[in-house]
Parts: structure tokens; sequence; C-alpha cells
């Protein structure tokens, strides 16, 4: 570009050797914008078509060779979050939920803690950081197999308190069916439309302090908004009844075995991101906030942590990913058949090849796929958008 | 490096050599039960020189795994040549139904089989339209196991029906710190649950239940349930992470004193444990069952469009003729369907389910394929899963009858 640079576009188009190099670049990603197509995006169409369709509902068609499908619109999505039956497929989302969070947020303190120890210049440095990242290199299958032996109730993490002379643990990690956490399915909407009412006052009050009021219509309109989703939000949703009767649904325990082996595997990931990131933190700058006297509590609080913010953001869309589409560490470790630890993911595998039921399976798929898109595509865009910038 | 591509191209080479003489047999029987396929391919390669068998299995109990490869393999239209399938609704709900199979009529005219097979199981692998598998063995569901010698310990006898276990045999028992009964995952517990539900309603109405012409929510059924939610407090509380051998091992081990098990327990016990039938274990019709047989089978069927039709009915043959299937079941530790088998090569166990099979009434077995489509047969978890986070009979009946509604049982 730089040798082009101040030549007019249409010359550019002309110049014969220009041409011959777009040709050629056009026909080296000729291949793979085609298996993109096909592969990705074609069958990412078929399976929201197949979705919509009764794909499953007629054991006449569910197998046949050429099975014909009927359009049924939403019908399966309707199905997942209002039938009796379905009501596994609620509790796997909000068992996703809380595995998110809880995974993002245990690999990043940790993988965080890690990468500040390390930091400290400590000896044989590259051994402990060898020694931290490795479980990353491990597959899930793995890891699953051998988190599944040392947190047998008989055995393994459950003895280790006798090691200190303290009485054995009783904790059944992966098969407990203990809840916490408990609430009513039908205040999702609240918490959701909630959630969405306070990042608005949150909006408008940020448009406000940044602005000094110079807009005030633009923050006054977030504002109101706000206000009205959260005073509907506190009312109870008035007009949105999702079931006929209570359903409560928790915070699976079982959970705890799980998030423990994803996150001993996945934080040596982290900390390795965030050890680039602490080592790209210039000295001048600790320097000049130590000089400034600045605790060191507050050189991390005012100085590094602000700067780990780009990286925090990649980790949380990597790991969050990783969470939502969580299928083998579990399958490994509980199974899919315990619903106690029953991710959306098992539950499409079993509906649609245990049950036949690939209409379901389909729409269970395509809930995934706007769950990851939510975390993935604003990732995307901010990226985009630096990478344009530069 | 060069090894592997040799290997290949050899493979190659002989399968476009004798392309017109390999059968390709599709099964789940890997592992413990691998010798016992091995033993038929035996019998068959010594009547069948010419005819190489491809041994195609994908391993994990019950199937679980195979059957969802196999569903992508008919999907994609390349059907093995034959598939290991549960007889009855799980062969006919899936794959008869949506028109994968050829009828087997001829076959079981022309081999006499109308007259070695029992009458009531011709019934339940066929429809109008004909016979669908060919069974070459035959498991029981109902069947209580336990140590002789512990029991005697412990001071309990063999429970005839579910009032005399939750009454005297249960307390009696957790008084002494043993499991009453040991159970695993999920699958055992439904396992139990059809034991259970055959007690209680007896064979003719939980034969109704099959036809749809007895609602899962009526009275008589959530009482099984409930009696099913007054067993499940007999039992060990960490089942979910158990297989069933495991469970099985409790009681070996003298942890648990019973455990309902299908009879491919007394073959993990007999060849894996190295006991002996009688002594090393017993073995009774689980309570309130005795003079009920809940069969299942493993059989396999002729897929439309198999790969060289003419020698996977030489196949087929095979696994339902008498050689094939007396070679077979004792090392499967099953026993064959046909009347006329030679049970002297059979253990003591087997021959005792040998003559209940010929005696009994014969039930069929939900878990394992024999009387529900697999939609239905795969929602039961579901079901068993929401009675044992609710721990309520009301709702586990009302949602097994939502699923049966949905699916259209006994349609």
């Amino acid at each position: 570009m730089g040798t082009l640079a101040g030549a007019h576009p249409w010359r550019v188009w002309r110049d014969p050797l220009r041409q011959n190099d777009r040709i050629t670049a056009f026909l080296m990603l000729l291949p793979s914008v085609v298996l993109l197509a096909v592969f990705v995006y074609g069958f990412i169409g078929r399976t929201v078509w197949v979705s919509m369709t009764n794909w499953g509902a007629d054991a006449t068609q569910a197998l046949a060779l050429n099975p014909q499908l009927e359009f049924v619109g939403l019908g399966n999505y309707r199905k997942l979050f209002t039938s009796v039956i379905d009501v596994r497929f609620r509790q796997d989302l909000v068992n996703t939920f809380f595995f998110t969070l809880f995974f993002i947020l245990g690999t990043l303190a940790l993988g965080l803690a890690l990468a500040m120890l390390l930091d400290r210049k400590v000896r044989f440095e590259s051994v402990f950081r060898t020694i931290f990242l490795f479980p990353f290199a491990l597959a899930f299958i793995v890891t699953g197999t051998v988190w599944r032996w040392m947190l047998q109730p008989q055995g393994g993490v459950n003895i280790l308190p006798e090691l200190v002379g303290l009485p054995r643990l009783n904790f059944r990690w992966i098969t407990t069916r203990e809840q916490v956490w408990q609430f009513d399915w039908n205040t999702v909407p609240a918490f959701l439309i909630g959630a969405l009412a306070a990042g608005l006052l949150w909006g408008a009050w940020q448009a406000w302090r940044l602005q000094d009021g110079r807009k005030p219509v633009r923050s006054g309109t977030l504002g109101a908004l706000g206000a009205i989703g959260l005073g509907y939000a506190l009312l109870g949703t008035p007009g949105i009844q999702l079931l006929p009767y209570p359903e409560p649904h928790g915070f699976n325990l079982a959970f705890i075995g799980i998030l423990l082996a994803a996150i001993w595997q996945m934080s040596g990931y982290t900390m390795a991101l965030y050890l680039a990131g602490l080592r790209g933190v210039p000295e001048e700058l600790r320097e000049a906030a130590r000089t400034d006297g600045a605790s060191e509590f507050q050189v991390y609080r005012h100085v590094v942590f602000p700067l780990l913010g780009p990286i925090t953001l990649s980790a949380m869309i990597i790991l969050g990913h990783i969470s939502l589409k969580i299928f083998d560490l579990i399958w490994v470790m509980a199974g899919a058949d315990n619903a106690t630890t029953d991710v959306p993911a098992l539950l499409m595998y079993l509906r649609s090849f245990r049950a036949n039921q690939f209409a379901e399976g389909a729409a269970i798929a395509v809930v995934l796929l706007l769950l990851v898109a939510m975390v993935i595509v604003p990732y995307l865009r901010s990226s985009l958008r630096g990478e344009v910038r530069r | 490096m060069l090894k592997p591509l040799a290997a290949i191209l050899t493979a190659a080479g002989m399968t476009l050599a004798t392309a017109q003489s390999e059968v390709e047999i599709f099964s789940w029987w890997a592992g413990d039960e691998a010798p016992a396929l091995e033993a038929l391919i035996d019998v068959f390669e010594a009547e069948n020189p010419d005819i190489e068998i491809i041994n195609a299995t994908v391993t994990g109990g019950s199937g679980v795994n195979a059957r969802a490869v196999l569903k992508t393999r008919m999907l994609g239209g390349d059907p093995p040549s034959s598939f290991q399938v549960h007889a009855g609704e799980e062969l006919i709900g899936t794959w008869v139904t949506a028109d994968r199979m050829e009828d087997l009529t001829d076959l079981f005219e022309e081999q006499g089989w109308m007259d070695v097979f029992p009458e009531r199981m011709i019934e339940q692998i066929s429809t109008e339209d004909g016979i669908w598998s060919v069974p070459v063995n035959i498991h029981r569901s109902n069947v209580l196991w336990y140590v002789p010698g512990n029991l005697d310990e412990w001071g309990v006898s063999v429970p005839a029906d579910w009032d005399e276990f939750l009454g005297e045999t249960c307390p009696t028992l957790q008084g002494q710190g043993v499991t009453p009964l040991a159970i695993g995952q999920n699958w055992t517990v439904q396992h139990l649950w059809e034991s259970v539900a055959l007690a209680e309603l007896g064979p003719e109405q939980y034969g109704a239940l099959w036809d749809g012409s007895l609602a899962f929510n009526d009275p008589a059924v959530v009482d099984a349930f409930a009696t099913f939610a007054d067993v499940m407090e007999c039992t060990n509380d960490d089942f979910a992470g158990l297989s069933w051998q495991q469970a099985t091992d409790r009681v070996v081990g003298g942890d648990a004193a019973f455990n309902i098990m299908g009879d491919w327990a007394a073959g993990y016990m007999t060849t894996t444990l190295e006991l002996e039938p009688g002594e090393g274990f017993g073995w009774a019709a689980s309570p309130g069952t005795d003079g009920h047989f809940m069969w299942l089978s493993d059989s396999f069927g002729l897929p439309v469009g198999a790969p060289n039709r003419d020698a996977t009915i030489e196949w087929l043959r095979v696994a339902g003729s008498k050689a094939g299937q007396d070679a077979f079941n004792p090392v499967k530790g099953s026993i064959s369907p046909r009347l006329d088998s030679d049970l002297s090569q059979y253990n003591a166990y087997l021959q005792s389910a040998a003559e209940d099979w010929s005696s009994d009434v014969k039930v069929g077995s939900l878990v394992h394929g024999t009387v529900a489509k697999e939609t239905f047969m795969s929602e039961f978890a579901t079901v068993i899963e929401i009675f044992l986070s609710t721990g309520s009979a009301e709702s586990a009946a009302n949602a097994a009858q939502a699923i049966a509604t949905q699916v259209g049982l006994g349609q």
C-alpha cells in the first residue's frame, strides 16, 4: 500500500500489474470462501430451516431416506420455552448461565493471580510458567477423565483434608442433586428487562457525565427509557406470562466439580495472556506512579489493571464461547443422562440422535448459536473497527 | 509411514476384488461382549469361507453411541449390510415405520423359524406388513441378584413382593448399615422402574401402557410411581455416578444386599468376577414378578439398499440358526430364543432362565427397546429426572403422559 500512496484509485485498477494481483488474490481466496459458504453458512442456514420444520414429530418421516418435512414456523422454539417436558431445556439454560459466569470469573481471577505471582521475577519462572500452562495443552476428554476420578465420593479430593488431620469431606461432587439460589422461571423476563433497563440508566448517566450535560435530550431519553423499563420489571412484568405455573430453577451444585476441572484447564491460558499483558506495561509508568506516592496496590489498581482491560475482554470472549459450547468435558465427567449437569449442547445431541427429534435438536442448536453470537459479534465488530483504524 | 499406506492399498484392492462377498456387521458388541460376536462370526465363516465379514463396532452400553452413528449413516444413504438393534419397537418405531427395512417373512418360512421361535415373540417383532428382524438372544430384565451367604448373615430372605421388601427387608438391612438395593446411573433407575411397574400393575396393565389403553396418569400408575418412590428410599444415594457393573460390585462386595439388573449381570459375575452361579451369587424374579419374564432381545435386520443383499441374507440365516445361536449365547451370557436350543452348553443360571422363558408370561422391556418407540424411551429418562428432582409421583406420571401423547405412544 505504502508505495502506491497518493495514486488515484482508478489508475490502480487500470494498472495491469495491480489487476493481476487482484485476480490472483481473488483466486487464492476463492476455495476458502466456497468452503466456508457451504460448510459453515450453508449448514447454519440448513439448521435454521430444519429447526422450523416438524422433522422427527412423525416417526414415519424421521429417518426416511428422503424425509418429507413440513414448515411449522417457530413451533419448536415455543415448545422449548413453554412445554412441561422441556423443563430440562430451561434448566439447561440456567445451568449454562451459572457455568459461564463462574467459569469466566474463576479462570480470569486464577489466571491473573498466577500471572501477578510470576511477574514478581520469581526463580525458575519458566518452569512454573510451563507447569501452569500445561493443562491447557490437554484435551477436555483427558481433563474430564482425570477429574472424574479425583472427584469420586470415596476418594481423591474428598480425602485431601485427612492429610492435614481434618475429617474427610463427604460431598458428591458431580452427582449431588442439591440446588441453590432457586427462582421461578416466570421471573426471568423481569430479570432480563431489569438488567437492560439498568444498562440504559448507566448509559444515560455516562452520557450526562461525559458531555457535561450538553446533550440533555439524548441522555434524558435514555434515562427515561431505563426508568420505565426498571419500573416495569419491578412491577413483575405484567402482561408477560411464560408458564401458567411456577417452575423453580437454580444453580445445581453438581456443577462445582465441572467448574473445578474447567477452571483448572483454562486458567493457565489466561495466565499466559495476562503475563504478556503485564510484561507489556512500561516500567516507566509504574515508576512514575510510585514516584507520585502510589502504594503497590494503587499501582495495580490505577495503572496496571486499566491497561489489562483489552486482554480481559479477549479472554472473556474466548472463555465465554468455550463455556457456551461445552460438551465433551461434561460428557466424560458426568455422562449425557445426568440432568443435574446437563447443558443445551448435550440435550441437543440427546434429542437429535437418541430421540430422533431432529427439528427440536436443530432449534436447540440455533438457540446456542444465538447465545454464542451475542458474545462473539460485538467482539468481532470492535476488533474489525480496530483494524480499520490501524 | 509406508506400512499403513500399504495396508490401505491392500484393503482397497481387496474391496475391489471381493466386493461381491463382503458383509459389514454393525453392532455395539465390543469389550466384554466381543468374544460372543466373534463366536458367531466363526460359525458363519466356517460355513461361508468365501464371504468376508467386516466387524464394525461402536462401543457404549445398550448401544447408546452406536445408534447415533447408525442414524447418521442411514440418513447419509450408507447403510451397513446388517445392524444390531433391539427387537421390537426400537426397530419398528424407528426403522420399519420409516420404510428402511426389508420384510424377512420369506426367510422365516423357508428356515422353519415360525415354529422354533415363540409365537408371542414373533408377534412383537412383526407388524401387519412383515417380520422385521432375526433375534439372536434373549435377556431377562426383571432379575433380583444377591449373594446367598450375605443374606443369611444379615438375617433376611428374598422378598416375594415390594410390600415385604419395604416393610421388612429394607428396614432390617438399613438397621445394619447395609444398602438394601444398589442402583447406578439414570438408565439403571429406569430399569428398576420397569420392574416395579410390572410388579404393581401386573402384566396385563403393564402391557396396556404401551398400546395407549392405560394412561400414565391413571391412579394405578401413579400408585406404581409412589411405590417406586418408596423403593428409591432404600437405595444408595450416590447412584448417579455408578455404572451398572459398579452397582453389581456393591452387592458382590457386601455393601449392598440386592440389585435389580438384566441377566447380563450373570455374565459379568460368572465371566469377569469368576463367581459360581448359585453359590457366589443367587437370583430370583424381581419382587412381585414371579412367573413373568420381562424380555429384551438383540436382533439383526436387513436394511433396504444393503450392499451384498444375498450374502447378508446368508448372515441372517446363520444368526438365526441353532448352531449360530448356541455358539453365540453361552459366551454372551444370554439364552437362545429358539425353543430347541441345546441347553447342555449353558451354565446353571442360563438353564434356569431358559426354563422360565419357555413357561413364563412374556412382557417386553421399556428401557431396552422392546415395547415403546425410541422417542418415548429416550424421553423417559427425562421423566425419571423430573421424578428424582421433584420426588413427586404425580409430576412424573403427568410428564410421562405428556410425552406419550406427544409421541403418539401405541399408534
